[in-house]
Order: structure tokens, then C-alpha cells, then sequence
């Protein structure tokens, strides 16, 4: 039987081609008809790409897919991309990489397995090399990850040019061929790495700070991936959803010196390997639309904050906030977009070769440095006077830990880490707040992170349980400043550090 | 007095996880005096095949912002003028969890 569908309505027309009927309402209020809707999905991703040149022919590029519409989105448009016509087609070696996260959400061996087991068969079908790390990989990472690196030199506008016409006439045959995808077996996960990871995200007291921890966490794997692999970029799927979501989560959570990186096209906090989000242009409503028209296959999979209630997290509420103001006034999202676009990072050129002035965490430029007027010292300040309450106040005083949480209470970590190492961690009494060793730490940790991976620190109720590679440069980092300070006085310096 | 229509449903992008995963249905609406249309097969949709969470699928007369609904293939955005939206049998509606 034929589907038929009676609706009484004024039949629109397609905005474009202004003959077939209109299939779906994109932006505000613009129809288009599938034909021409996809025409204008595939043009707006070599469209991005080709704008920003960023991409060069014959490089190695990781795709960070997490399964999820957008990244499986991504996944086709370059599968697409890559078997076209010679003069439109896309000229670079993609890889794929998917973080497994079962440990993060609870998820049994079997049911971890189940869904690995899916995607692999979803990139096999590709024929492009695919790498599934499970997240309790990044337990082993070693401390070069957090150390940056040496950015590569700037290449001027016109080198793309001349990249692309060298590999046309060549036709492409100097460049490293896609590689045969080896057989990849799924890599066997250890339990007692589980339970680490899982002692480590349930160290996190709130949802907001575990998200932004699995987001750095996520991100140092995915780089590590890149470079040991030889790729040189990586993409990720952002949907123009995600990030306009992302631009306000990242507001309130303190990150405005780091939204250029955080939502921009490029982001090369890492140095050697550039983030790139090629589908920062694409809402969620369009993806999802052009994934079930062309049945472009996904896996759905649960993450920290699925139904969970409006206010678990800021993330989520953030998300529901722009969800829901899109459904009365749909240019929401873009002008959140156009927004984000216009913002540049300044960049401040530091002496800190070593990479001191970069977060320890998120890797982008310390914001911590700021003037004696600033909001930031305010909020310093009225710290340290809340905390000298509590170091004047006896152990009664402290309230009782939330019940289920087991040991040291929460609280004295706060009021050790808000006075920022400069009265607990060196009383040296253990009368009072420093009733564990553990203490001190957090506020030395803190002073090399930017503000908002200080406040997902302060949300733990200890850093011991963070991957090693973390720990050990954070002390690195510590014993470098520590000697700078100790040999100051005799350092020739370029002038910026005062006579 | 319409008969009974059988309609397929989808649901995709995250919302099948409220009906036990399960993400095609092959459904009979039962016969009524009017024809059925999109609101009251969502609240038939609720009380028969939701198994959880209901504010996460319904907010008031139609789904929770950030789920896309499809019927044959067309935006639900672009049939919501004047009058009602009347589902004949053999009609495929999806519904996508769109939100991030």
C-alpha cells in the first residue's frame, strides 16, 4: 500500500530549486527539498574545509568518533568525500578512533563489548585503519602529552596553494597511500584499571566537574593516539549544537579566555596536532535529519549526564536552556555561532619555553595572571577570608561529611586549597584543617591550572587518584618553579621580569 | 467513524532508550470517531509504549524541544499550519533524539 499522508496545510516549496515540495525547515525558516538539502549538507563540509586550508594534501588526518550522530556524520561526509572526481575530492588520509567509555558509565563487560563490537563492523565497512581505545588507556599515558609541544612553523597562504597544485600534477602518487587496515584486535582491558578509572571519576563530587574531567581526560588519549600514529590533525564531530552549547557551558564555567580554542574551527593548544571541527557548521537538527535519510549508521551510547534531570550539571543545563529557546526562536543556535566566530584568542607570547604559563590540564594559556583590580583577585580574596574562618574554627565545626561519602570530609581540602597554599600547606601543624598529606597537594596543583580546571580540582575530594602522567609533571612543573625562584637572582633574563 | 490504522514508528538518536531500547514499532491505533492525529497519537504513544521518563519524551501538547519528528520522511515543522495533521494508515513517523 502507498504511504499517504493528508495534511492540511500550505504546501511550501523547496527555497532553492522552488519546484519540489520542501522536506525539512532548517535555520530559521528556510525549506529545502531532500535533493537539495543534500546537495547543501555535502557542499558546506568540503565548503569548510577548502575555506579554512588548514588541511594538506596527502596528511594524515584522526577522526575522533564517539558514535554519536555528528561524529558518524563526519565519518561519511569524508568516506564521501574521499571517493569522488579528482577536482572536488578530499586529499587527505583519514584514520578513525573510538574512545570506549563503558567504564565511565557502569557499563558490564559484555554490554562494552556488544557496542565496540557494532562500531567496528560501522568502520571496517569504511576500509579506513580504525583504533578503539578503551578509555582506561589514558591511565598509561606518559607525561609528554601534557608537556607542550614546539608548534610547527606557520605556513604562510600561499604554501596550501602550491601544496595542492604539486599534488594534483603528481596525482597524488608521492603521498603515503590509505593504509590496508590492519586486523585489530579488540584490545583486553584490565579489571583492575576499571576500577582505578572508576576511583578516579568517583573522586569527582559533582557531575559538572566529572564531564570536564572525561572531556580532558578524552581529549589527552585522542592526541596521544595522533601522534603515536603519525597523524598530524584531528577531527572532531561538534555539531554547530553542541558547540553554541558549548560556548555558554564554558562561560559559566570560568573558561571565557579559552573559547576561541574550545569552539573554533583550529585549535593547536597541542602543538604539533590541531584540532579541527569540520562540522561546527552543521545543527544537530541537520545531522540527524541527513542520518536518517541516507541512513548513515550510528551507535547510541549513554554518557554521564543521559537522563538525568535539567539541573545534574551545568553542561546539561546549558543544554536544555538552548534546546529549548531554539523551539520558540530557531536563530538561537546560529547566533550563538556567529558569536563564537568572531572571537580571537590574543596571544600572549610568554618566556615559559617549558610550557610553565600553559594549564596543566587543558593546556591553554594560564589566566591566572592578572592584576591586583581584577575580578579574579576578588574572588581570592574573599576565598582566603571564608577559609581563615574555618582554620580558626576547631574540627567540631567542620560539617559532617554527606552521608556515603567515607573518608576525609570534604571540606578541609576547601579550605586549605581556597587559601592557596599560603597558610595550611605550611603550618606544618597537623592540629586544625592539614590532617592528611593529601591536602597540600591539591593547592600546589591548583596553581598551574587555569581557573576552571582549578574549580573541577577543588570539586575532587582528592587529586591522588588522577593518572600518573598528570601527577608527575605537575611535580616536574613544581620543582622547575621552585628553582627558577631559588635561582632567580642570578638568572640573565630578556628584561620582562623587572631589572 | 475511521477504522483502525497501523502505522510504523521509529524512534532513533538516543530516544529509543525510553521504550527498553527498542527502536521500531509496528503499531495499531485503535479506531475512533475522529481521524487520529499527531498529538493524540502522542499521548496514545505515552501511555502505551513509553516505559520511563515521560518528561523527557512529552512536554505538554508535543514532544520535549530537541527531538526531531519526521512523518514520511517530511519535517512534522512543516505540516503544523492550519487544522489538524491527519495520519493515514501505513504513515512511518520518526522520532529522533536530536538534542546533544
Amino acid at each position: 500500500m502507498a504511504a499517504l499522508l493528508l495534511f492540511v496545510s500550505v504546501s511550501k516549496k523547496c527555497v532553492k530549486c522552488k519546484e519540489a515540495p520542501a522536506a525539512l525547515v532548517i535555520r530559521a525558516g528556510d525549506a529545502y527539498c531532500r535533493l537539495c538539502f543534500k546537495d547543501f549538507f555535502i557542499h558546506k563540509f568540503k565548503a569548510v574545509l577548502g575555506k579554512n586550508r588548514i588541511i594538506f594534501p596527502g596528511e594524515k588526518v584522526l577522526l575522533a568518533v564517539s558514535g554519536g550522530p555528528s561524529s558518524c556524520s563526519m565519518l561519511r561526509q569524508v568516506q564521501e568525500g574521499l571517493s569522488q572526481k579528482a577536482n572536488k575530492k578530499l586529499r587527505f588520509v583519514p584514520g578513525v578512533a573510538f574512545i570506549d567509555e563503558g567504564a565511565a558509565i557502569g557499563q558490564s563487560v559484555e554490554e562494552r563489548q556488544r557496542t565496540v563490537a557494532e562500531l567496528q563492523a560501522v568502520f571496517q565497512a569504511t576500509g579506513f585503519p580504525f583504533y578503539i581505545l578503551p578509555l582506561e588507556q589514558v591511565l598509561d599515558l606518559p607525561a609528554s602529552v601534557v608537556a607542550t609541544n614546539p608548534s610547527p612553523s606557520e605556513q604562510p597562504a600561499s604554501a596550501y596553494k602550491a601544496a595542492v597544485h604539486h599534488f594534483v600534477e603528481t596525482d597524488g602518487s608521492n603521498f603515503p597511500r590509505p593504509q590496508e587496515p590492519k586486523k585489530t584486535l579488540l584490545p583486553r582491558v584490565q579489571e583492575s584499571h576499571t576500577l582505578m578509572l572508576q576511583q578516579l571519576l568517583g573522586s569527582v563530587k559533582t557531575l559538572t566537574a566529572r564531564e570536564e574531567l572525561l572531556n580532558t581526560l578524552r581529549q589527552h588519549l585522542l592526541v596521544h593516539t595522533a601522534r603515536t600514529e603519525g597523524y598530524s590533525k584531528l577531527m572532531l564531530g561538534d555539531s554547530c549544537t553542541r558547540l553554541a552549547v558549548k560556548l555558554l557551558t564554558s562561560i559559566s564555567l570560568g573558561r571565557g579566555a579559552q573559547l576561541a580554542q574550545d569552539t573554533g574551527f583550529s585549535d593547536s593548544r597541542y602543538g604539533d596536532i590541531i584540532l579541527v571541527r569540520p562540522m561546527r557548521d552543521y545543527s544537530a537538527k541537520e545531522v540527524a535529519y541527513y542520518n536518517h535519510l541516507f541512513t548513515v549508521p550510528y551507535v547510541v551510547i549513554p554518557s554521564v549526564d543521559t537522563k538525568t534531570v535539567d539541573k545534574a550539571s551545568i553542561q546539561r543545563l546549558t543544554e536544555s536552556f538552548v534546546t529549548k529557546l531554539q523551539t520558540d526562536f530557531p536563530s538561537t543556535v546560529s547566533t550563538i555561532y556567529r558569536t563564537s566566530e568572531k572571537l580571537q584568542t590574543a596571544c600572549r607570547k610568554r618566556s615559559g619555553a617549558d610550557g610553565c604559563d600553559r594549564c596543566l590540564l587543558c593546556l591553554c594559556s594560564l589566566d591566572t595572571a592578572v592584576e591586583a583590580a581584577s575580578a579574579f583577585q576578588a574572588t581570592l580574596i574573599s576565598d582566603q577570608l571564608s577559609g581563615s574562618k574555618c582554620l580558626r574554627g576547631s574540627a567540631a565545626e567542620t560539617p559532617r561529611p554527606e552521608p556515603g561519602r567515607p573518608e576525609s570530609p570534604p571540606l578541609t581540602a576547601q579550605c586549605c586549597s581556597s587559601a592557596e597554599g599560603r597558610g595550611c600547606g605550611r603550618a606544618g601543624s597537623d592540629g586544625g584543617c592539614c590532617s592528611s598529606a593529601k591536602l597540600p597537594e591539591t593547592t600546589r596543583l591548583k596553581s598551574l591550572l587555569c581557573y576552571s580546571c582549578a574549580l573541577t580540582v577543588r570539586d575532587m575530594s582528592t587529586v591522588n587518584h588522577l593518572p600518573q602522567y598528570i601527577l608527575s609533571e605537575a611535580q616536574r612543573r613544581q620543582r622547575r618553579s621552585q628553582m627558577r625562584e631559588e635561582i632567580s637572582d642570578f638568572l640573565l633574563d630578556d628584561g620582562d621580569e623587572g631589572n | 467513524m475511521a477504522a483502525s490504522i497501523a502505522i510504523h514508528l521509529e524512534f532513533g538518536g538516543g530516544a529509543e532508550l525510553l521504550f527498553n531500547g527498542v527502536k521500531k514499532h509496528h503499531v495499531t491505533l485503535p479506531s475512533q470517531s475522529e481521524p487520529w492525529d499527531m498529538k493524540q497519537l502522542l499521548v496514545w504513544i505515552q501511555r502505551n509504549l513509553l516505559k520511563e521518563r515521560p518528561e523527557l519524551f512529552v512536554q505538554g501538547d508535543s514532544v520535549r524541544p530537541g527531538i526531531l519528528v519526521l512523518i514520511n520522511d517530511a519535517d512534522w515543522e512543516l505540516m503544523v499550519s492550519t487544522g489538524k495533521l491527519c495520519l493515514l494508515s501505513e504513515c512511518v513517523c520518526v522520532c529522533v533524539c536530536v538534542c546533544v
